[in-house]
């Protein structure tokens, strides 16, 4: 992703707590279980099984997930677009390797 | 002054004023517990530094202050009479220090009463007469510039209640009822954690102090005891109900519904708790549904069950409805 910080999208993560639902290969507590684990997310073809693994759906999905998947578990964060962005850039340094 | 040492865990660095700082003293009852640590550390350094020195004399010093150092007077001096002496100015010093945390410090005071239960903080407002007119949860919120009296109780196992910045720490002993004393001199976020090992999730049981201007803490007096307003709209009205029909009434109590529960935390006001889970979460929508779906992955051992059953429409809306108690 042009523009967009991996480390701070990390720093995002941690602030809003994230790990709260998903496990990240970084962050060691919590590691919540209410939603699938990351760890290999940038291998993944569909964001929440249903929508395209693009850059701008991601950076969009994770500000207000609902808005794109209706009935999802995951909520709207608190995050700005900029931010959004950031942890979009974060989530596709995660890869198994 | 010190450089910060960050813990590894991460998203406690987003909650205000986490980890505590421990020699950072906000009040004048932690200002006198960080001043005998001070001396402590300083006394000891001294005393290291006086070891080393008789050290170096018994390894290369000159004959004559080698045989001054082994001889009986050095023994008397340095074996019997200091220690006999730096030990008992401590002793009165501590135990001094220890009654005066307990002690008013003059002006009127505000009194609490906070009950360490396995693993969070039942936290109760009291009036004049030692009467609950508000309870709470895991949040203290205080004016500064006054003492707080807090009585401090269990009703399972020890606990210990600490907010490094404000007092020193006391037990929470089931059938017993001690009394501690805070006091926050400047407005702030203060952390609060455990410091007795309780079982299972001890070490994820931490609380907030928040402390306002007299001002902001008449606001927020006031604000808190207004009349409730309806959920908002119809995914909290959702909620509303789902949190009676599902269960959750069962265990937590929010003041002017049906749902009446005792056991867990008061939601009266969890929309405007700056954290969740005692403590240990940011609070907002997400980890409120990451706890309410599986608390058990995020606070292993916490009495409170998964609700993976539930759908995460239900979720959301309970999730919203939660966010409007404030």
């Amino acid at each position: 992703m042009p523009e967009a910080d991996p480390a701070a999208g990390r720093d995002v993560v941690q602030r809003v707590g994230c790990a709260s639902c998903h496990v990240f290969p970084d962050i060691s507590w919590p590691r919540g279980a209410l939603g699938p684990n990351l760890g290999d997310f940038a291998d993944q073809g569909l964001i929440g099984g249903r929508v395209p693994n693009r850059p701008d759906l991601l950076a969009a999905f994770v500000r207000d997930a609902p808005a794109l998947i209706p009935g999802t578990t995951m909520p709207a964060m608190p995050i700005s677009e900029r931010e959004s962005r950031d942890v979009a850039a974060y989530l596709y340094t995660l890869r198994d390797r | 002054m010190w450089p910060r040492i960050s813990t590894p865990s991460g998203i406690v660095e987003g909650l205000a004023g986490w980890p505590p700082p421990v020699l950072d003293p906000a009040g004048p009852y932690a200002g006198s517990v960080a001043a005998l640590s001070w001396a402590l550390i300083a006394l000891a350094a001294g005393i290291f530094l006086i070891v080393l020195a008789a050290l170096w004399i018994a390894l290369r010093g000159r004959e004559r202050l080698r045989a001054r150092l082994g001889g009986e007077r050095a023994i008397w001096i340095g074996g019997v009479v200091f220690p006999v002496v730096v030990l008992t100015a401590l002793l009165i010093w501590g135990l001094t220090l220890t009654r005066n945390l307990s002690e008013p410090a003059g002006g009127p005071e505000l009194r609490m009463r906070v009950s360490g239960e396995m693993w969070w903080w039942r936290v109760s407002y009291l009036d004049g007469n030692g009467r609950a007119f508000m309870q709470d949860a895991n949040e203290l919120h205080i004016p500064v510039g006054r003492t707080i009296a807090i009585e401090l109780v269990s009703p399972d196992v020890i606990h210990s209640f600490w907010v490094p910045q404000l007092s020193g720490k006391l037990d929470m002993v089931p059938g017993r009822r001690n009394l501690i004393r805070i006091q926050a001199d400047r407005p702030g976020t203060y952390a609060g954690i455990c410091a007795e090992y309780c079982g299972g999730p001890h070490a994820l049981m931490g609380f907030l102090v928040v402390a306002h201007a007299p001002d902001d803490y008449a606001r927020w007096l006031a604000a808190r005891r207004a009349p409730r307003a309806a959920p908002p709209d119809r995914q909290s009205a959702r909620g509303a109900a789902l949190f009676v029909s599902a269960g959750c009434a069962a265990c937590h109590r929010i003041a002017g519904t049906p749902a009446n529960g005792q056991a867990g935390p008061d939601l009266t006001h969890v929309g405007s708790r700056r954290t969740l889970g005692a403590g240990i979460l940011p609070n907002n929508r997400g980890t409120m549904i990451g706890w309410i779906g599986n608390s058990q992955a995020i606070k292993p051992g916490n009495r409170m069950p998964p609700y993976t059953v539930l759908p995460g429409e239900d979720l959301q809306a309970l999730a919203a409805y939660l966010e409007a108690q404030r």
